[in-house]
């Protein structure tokens, strides 16, 4: 009841298709039950975001945030409806973006500096521009002194900032990131973020940060889309955040926009997640 | 100093045997020391026997034939465990038609296939090494099969997002997880190579730490059987030692609990 009221007018905050770096149009995905049935995970979306834009969708878990993330990569591929890379149609794999994903991704049979390397070697570029590159990387994200260390030495915190460099270092046009944060604890959340902003600032790319945290995603992105919750999750509200960069995350939640931006899409997203927890708790 | 304690505790289990030994064979305690000889011989004799191989040399002779077969055993058992293991990983038709097959074949005791093996390759070694692949090639295939399927999903799709095309996904992704588990029951396929030579040489052979035994046995010599036990035992022990240094070596980058109390 309530959300209907303040669902705001997508056209108006976000870039065409033809210009934009993502765009889904009409997306529904659907998976195939073990008993036979289908389950629609996403009802028919749009989405565009621009090439230097960084856009945070929230939901409430299990809505089919990361299956919108999954469709844009090209890691599965929508049932209808068409996701266009720079105006050009996607197949297989999205070549132009970079994944940071919620699960230990690191190869753990590789350094943190082999791991970082990886994605420059498999492109052609020769070992030890590769590894000299990864180091410069590692340096950026503050593990200069970790780089022959196997991912389980390092922290949680750790791991991420090697997976953040990992992404980076092949400069994708696109950053797809999958709660990428979400394991970790408060304080180090505020840190990644800090480091994530400061990378991205000094390279504008388009981003597409899934979180179910909407403090994390007002402070971090330009726009913040609100998904419904699951089954048949789509898009209900798409809010733009008017907080000028550089923004200090640590101190961002005293700024009377952030809590104006939190208190209107937290009105949205309240109904959803009470329904998402009503629907998971189902049965009892 | 808790080591020291250790091992000291370790040897003092071994002197007790022996104790125990010498005390069977040599005193009346436990009955007649003649008939408990020809049972149990006496440690001062396969002590005795073992140096005497060892300076006269026949032992080397037998033990070089059978580290022989084993390591050609290893070596054949592994190098088909793992062509096969990914063959059938990365095609599931392939394997569910085999599916019934394998395990069959691996629910078979192995042992039985040795005469087979002899009628077909002869009383050589490559009988022996035959049967010790049989025994190494299903471990290492039922490990590199698992290690290819458990590839953590977010690692894969992690370094396909990172650009790596099938052959790339094979040489960063899919080969090392299966060595780990290939590498994690090294321990366990050497070992079976180890039994597969030494049943094999049991069996029907005219060489090796197999046929030592055998032979001593069939003559009732009890203190020949256990010297060859005792040599055989020693050997299996340093080649233990010597996987673990391996294993440590490959899997630097696994965690291990352990270490950190180390």
């Amino acid at each position: 009841m309530a959300q209907a009221a303040v669902i705001s007018q997508q056209p108006g905050s976000g870039p065409d298709a033809q210009s934009a770096a993502v765009a889904l149009e009409g997306v529904k995905i659907t998976f195939d039950l073990p008993d036979g049935g289908t389950y629609q995970a996403v009802d028919a979306t749009d989405l565009a975001v621009r090439g230097d834009e960084f856009v945070a969708i929230v939901g409430p878990t299990g809505c089919g945030k990361s299956t919108l993330l999954n469709a844009a990569a090209g890691l599965l591929k929508p049932a209808s409806g068409t996701v266009a890379i720079f105006g050009e149609p996607l197949s297989g794999l999205n070549r132009q973006a970079g994944y940071l994903f919620q699960q230990d991704s690191l190869m753990p049979w590789k350094t943190a500096l082999e791991n970082v390397a990886i994605g420059l070697e498999v492109a052609g570029v020769s070992g030890k521009e590769a590894r000299d590159r990864a180091r410069e990387w590692l340096g950026k994200v503050g593990l200069g002194a970790f780089g022959d260390r196997y991912p389980h030495m390092l922290s949680g915190g750790q791991r991420k900032r090697v997976g953040l460099a990992q992404v980076l270092i092949r400069d994708p046009k696109i950053i797809f990131m999958d709660e990428p944060f979400g394991p970790l604890d408060a304080q180090t959340r505020l840190i990644m973020g800090d480091l994530l902003l400061g990378l991205w600032s000094a390279d504008r790319k388009a981003v597409m940060f899934v979180t179910h945290d909407l403090e994390e995603a007002i402070s971090l992105a330009d726009r913040v889309v609100i998904m419904s919750a699951g089954p048949s999750a789509r898009i209900i509200g798409d809010y733009p955040i008017a907080i000028p960069r550089p923004r200090d995350i640590s101190e961002i939640k005293l700024d009377p926009r952030f809590l104006a931006a939190h208190r209107e899409i937290w009105h949205a997203l309240k109904e959803e997640v009470l329904k998402g927890y009503r629907q998971s708790n189902g049965g009892a | 100093m808790k080591r020291a304690k250790l091992l000291l505790l370790q040897v003092l289990v071994a002197v007790v045997v022996i104790v125990i030994w010498h005390l069977i064979s040599a005193t009346t305690l436990f009955g007649d020391p003649k008939t408990m000889r020809f049972f149990f011989s006496t440690p001062i004799d396969v002590g005795g026997r073992i140096v005497q191989w060892v300076i006269g040399g026949t032992v080397w002779y037998h033990l070089g034939i059978t580290l022989l077969e084993a390591a050609l055993a290893f070596v054949i058992g592994s190098v088909g465990g793992i062509l096969i293991g990914f063959w059938f990983a990365r095609r599931p038709m392939v394997n569910a038609v085999f599916d019934p097959y394998v395990k069959a074949a691996n629910a078979l005791p192995r042992v039985v296939l040795a005469p087979i093996f002899a009628l077909w390759l002869g009383l050589g070694i490559w009988s022996k090494v035959a049967l010790g692949v049989t025994l190494v090639f299903f471990i290492v295939f039922f490990n590199v099969y698992q290690g290819v399927k458990e590839v953590s999903p977010s690692v894969l799709a992690n370094a396909r997002m990172l650009g790596m095309n099938e052959r790339q996904l094979l040489r960063h992704v899919y080969l090392p997880s299966a060595l780990s588990w290939m590498f994690s029951s090294l321990h366990t396929s050497v070992g079976f190579a180890m039994v597969g030579a030494v049943v094999g040489e049991y069996l029907g052979s005219s060489a090796g730490l197999g046929y030592l035994i055998q032979q001593a046995e069939g003559v009732f010599d009890v203190t020949g059987v256990f010297a060859g036990m005792f040599v055989l035992t020693a050997c299996v022990l340093v080649i233990d030692w010597l996987v673990t240094k391996v294993e440590n070596r490959l899997l630097v980058w696994r965690p291990q609990p352990a270490m950190a109390s180390n």
